[in-house]
């Protein structure tokens, strides 16, 4: 665990390297989730500082886009896609598969931290579907089996 | 260094490469690739070459995607002997026959052989493989925007210039800003992210706008579920886009410009990242380029996962730091965009093309297509259909020669349903269209839209309803919620949808269904509010019946809305298989070897998968 002195130098060293224009904040959201994997409140006041807007003004804008997040996500992050092209080929069926495996529905974190559940609305990989991504890789022509024998094997 | 000098190191480059004194394997590695397995085969070739030094001198690299995606991962070998064969399906296991075999015999493999590639040499290939261009889904394109996916290595620049690149803009320089686009006028070439606004006109806006700090945009948010026409060819070829974006920029007289690319395109960011370091490099970016006095640079913003920020001034908006809400028009972007200048945003199969304009003139690209549609389009296959991938095919094309020659037809021997193009903005084009000819204006006569290039294919076992209510979630999900008609109309259309989808529909539902839609097609403030409805509106026209079902019968005739239907097994046909029994994924299904199985319908959780499953037709739907 880090603590918040650690978070605020880590936070800075990133800050350092945009200057405080607006056009900056998306951006520089994007660089500390990178980083931290979340957006803590810490690193929200410190970017609102850093570019002299309000924290309500950073709220506004990192909530309206789907990317940001704003509680740590389990080890493991499973994106299931639910495009058009992943729909009609079985899609909804590899969601439901791994929700019901791993007993939570997508947008939660399991209990002990292991693994998130997101839906997504496409990778661009719609000719190989059901498509999913375990962490960074994309997996493509998903069955509810093979998907369930994927996330069988994350510690 | 001169232009004349670049291009000569470049093609000295690129005739090493395509020689065949070194053998060469190349891998598919753009996302979809990947998402087969590319990288896995890749560590089996570099395994395989630290195990045998004698295979040493053999070069391993990344290329694009060829479009034919179904096929992936697709590898070409180039052997000793110079024949270039491309091989489809490859796995790890595959490897060390085809080392064996190909690298170092020299003997192709015809088994897992798909085609030979173009220039290969005459070796000692088997008549039995194809040739590229005789394969029946590359046979009826013609490649201008991805003239370079797969053949080029994306991330060496010298590869892009060799086949031509970066002349475009030489020659843009040469003729000056207003013949460049009187140059694009001539072509035709309409705006490829949606709208199909004549760039030309655009560009001329712009140009004329008063302002000393002017704004050119790229648009690389692709944000419609089911298309990923921009991505391969940002991932396949980033430089054609690039150089768009430069002439673009010269054209209209501005300076910067922007990559405004999703988050959810990691390769794609990393090869526009790469490329625009080479350009500098090369001085194709700078203060000087190739010595001209035009001035340009370029920086990359990445998405944060709003679909409406492909919308061009909700795209500004988040350029700035802002939530991306669209704003009404005028002032038009040409006006008063960015930052409140002057700017002109381009999709990136318009950049695309453009760069092939500039490079081969406007008159030549005029020559391709209809009347009203120039060029070619490319469009993203997938859905129902044999040969998923990507195309590349002359406007006016008949969506029977693309869905059945092109696509291999429907998947599994189906029913053609219907086609769904344009993505959430679009419509359905019904089988009775299958002979249209597919371009603006033939789209739009059947009630749907060219849009950015998405075609889903249907088969009979997808419900129409369910795809309407599909669209209308994924749209109420997006709306910004800044206007009334968009923000309540969609939650509205989709509640009806799922009523009658689940059965508590009535009649009259369709006549509001109506009502709403064209209340927000008139009334909303962007166009995603003003296209949300027409899922809804074209289904409701072309497949009424289907809806009546729903509401009259409570029966959903695809075997689709899992609050209708009910699975059963016919024992008449069921030869005791077990496929359905191993893919159930709650254990509804029982049955012994041979032996007809059935289903519990109180564990039965209606998901389909048996169905898909059984190849002998045997689970019913009801
Ligand atoms: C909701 C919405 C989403 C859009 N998404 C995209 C997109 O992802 N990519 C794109 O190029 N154009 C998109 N557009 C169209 C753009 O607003 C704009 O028309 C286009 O980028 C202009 O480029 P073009 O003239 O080269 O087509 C979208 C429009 C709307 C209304
Ligand atoms: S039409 Fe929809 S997405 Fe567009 S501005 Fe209105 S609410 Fe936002
Ligand atoms: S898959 Fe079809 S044939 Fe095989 S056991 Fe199941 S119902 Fe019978
Ligand atoms: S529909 Fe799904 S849950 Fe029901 S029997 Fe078939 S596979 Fe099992
Ligand atoms: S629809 Fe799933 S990757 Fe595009």
């Amino acid at each position: 665990m880090t603590t918040t002195e650690d978070l605020t130098t880590s936070l800075r060293t990133i800050l350092e390297k945009y200057d405080t224009s607006r056009d900056n904040l998306i951006p520089l959201l994007q660089d500390i989730q990178e980083h931290l994997d979340y957006l803590a409140p810490e690193a929200v006041s410190l970017v609102a500082e850093h570019l002299d807007l309000s924290e309500n003004d950073v709220y506004g804008v990192a909530t309206f886009y789907a990317q940001f997040r704003f509680h740590p996500p389990g080890r493991h992050r499973i994106k299931i896609c639910q495009g058009t092209a992943c729909h009609v080929r079985g899609g909804g069926m590899v969601l439901d598969a791994i929700s019901r495996k791993i007993g939570i529905v997508p947008g939660e974190t399991t209990p002990d931290g292991n693994i998130s559940l997101e839906r997504v609305a496409c990778f661009g990989s719609c000719a190989l579907p059901p498509v999913m991504v375990v962490d960074d890789t994309v997996y493509g022509r998903m069955t509810p089996r093979k998907s369930e024998k994927l996330i069988e094997d994350l510690e | 260094m001169n232009f004349a000098d670049i291009q000569q190191q470049a093609s000295r480059n690129w005739e090493r490469f395509q020689s065949g004194e070194t053998p060469r394997i190349l891998v598919g590695a753009a996302t979809c690739g990947r998402a087969a397995g590319a990288m896995e085969v890749i560590r089996a070739f570099r395994e395989a070459q630290a195990a045998d030094p004698t295979l040493l001198p053999v070069e391993i690299q990344e290329v694009g995607c060829l479009g034919m995606c179904f096929a992936e991962p697709l590898v070409e070998i180039r052997g000793p002997k110079g024949d270039r064969v491309l091989y489809e399906s490859v796995t790890p296991a595959m490897v060390p026959d085809l080392v064996q075999e190909h690298l170092r015999q020299g003997r192709p493999i015809s088994r897992n052989a798909l085609c030979r590639m173009p220039d290969g040499q005459q070796g000692e290939i088997r008549d039995e493989i194809p040739l590229f261009t005789d394969l029946p889904m590359i046979h009826h394109q013609l490649r201008v925007v991805v003239r370079n996916c797969g053949f080029i290595d994306p991330s060496d620049i010298d590869h892009y210039i060799a086949r031509g690149g970066y002349s475009g803009i030489a020659r843009a320089m040469e003729m000056g800003p207003d013949a460049v686009i009187e140059d694009v006028k001539l072509s035709g070439l309409r705006g490829r992210g949606g709208a199909g606004f004549p760039t030309g006109l655009k560009w001329g806006f712009a140009r004329k706008a008063q302002g000393d700090v002017k704004y050119v945009i790229c648009n690389a948010d692709e944000g419609d579920p089911g298309a990923f026409m921009d991505r391969s060819v940002l991932e396949g070829d980033p430089h054609a886009v690039l150089e768009g974006l430069l002439i673009a920029g010269y054209a209209v007289g501005a300076n910067h410009g922007y990559v405004y690319c999703r988050a959810e395109y990691p390769l794609a960011l990393e090869r526009l990242r790469a490329a625009i370091d080479q350009m500098r490099n090369k001085g194709f970016l700078g203060e000087n380029i190739l010595g001209f006095g035009f001035a340009f640079d370029v920086t990359i913003k990445m998405g944060a996962g709003a679909f409406v920020c492909g919308e061009e001034t909700s795209l500004m908006q988040s350029i700035e730091g802002r939530r991306g809400m669209p704003r009404s028009r005028p002032p038009f972007p040409a006006n008063a965009g960015l930052f409140g200048k002057p700017t002109n945003i381009n999709n990136v199969e318009t950049l695309a093309a453009v760069s092939a304009i500039l490079e081969k003139g406007g008159a030549w690209y005029a020559g391709i297509g209809t009347e009203k549609s120039k060029g070619t389009k490319t469009f993203s296959l997938a859905g129902k259909i044999s040969r998923t991938g990507l195309i590349e095919v002359p406007m006016g094309i008949s969506l029977r020669t693309i869905i059945e020659d092109i696509g291999g037809g429907v998947l599994d021997g189906k029913g053609f349903k219907a086609v769904q193009t344009g993505g959430p903005s679009g419509g359905c084009v019904s089988a009775e269209h299958y002979d249209l000819p597919v371009d603006y204006e033939h789209l739009a006569q059947v009630g749907s839209i060219m849009g950015s290039g998405g075609m889903i294919v249907i088969d009979e076992e997808s419900c129409m309803v369910d795809v309407a209510k599909y669209f209308l979630g994924f749209t109420e999900n997006e709306s910004c919620g800044k206007c009334v008609p968009c923000r309540m109309g969609t939650q509205h259309l989709l509640r009806l949808l799922t009523g009658i989808t689940g059965g508590q529909g009535s009649e009259d539902d369709l006549e509001t269904i109506r009502k709403i839609g064209d209340t927000m097609k008139k009334a909303s403030l962007c166009g995603l509010g003003q296209t949300a409805p027409n899922p809804a509106l074209t289904t409701l026209d072309a497949f009424m019946d289907e809806y009546l079902a729903h509401i009259r019968d409570h029966k959903c005739p695809a075997g689709v809305c899992k609050d209708l239907i009910s699975f059963s097994i016919d024992p008449e046909a069921c030869t005791g298989c077990m496929a359905c029994a191993k893919v159930c994924p709650v254990e509804a299904i029982t049955g012994t070897k041979k032996q007809p199985h059935a289903i519990d319908p109180q564990t039965c959780i209606r998901c389909g998968a048996c169905r898909q499953a059984c190849k002998f037709g045997a689970v019913r739907v009801e």
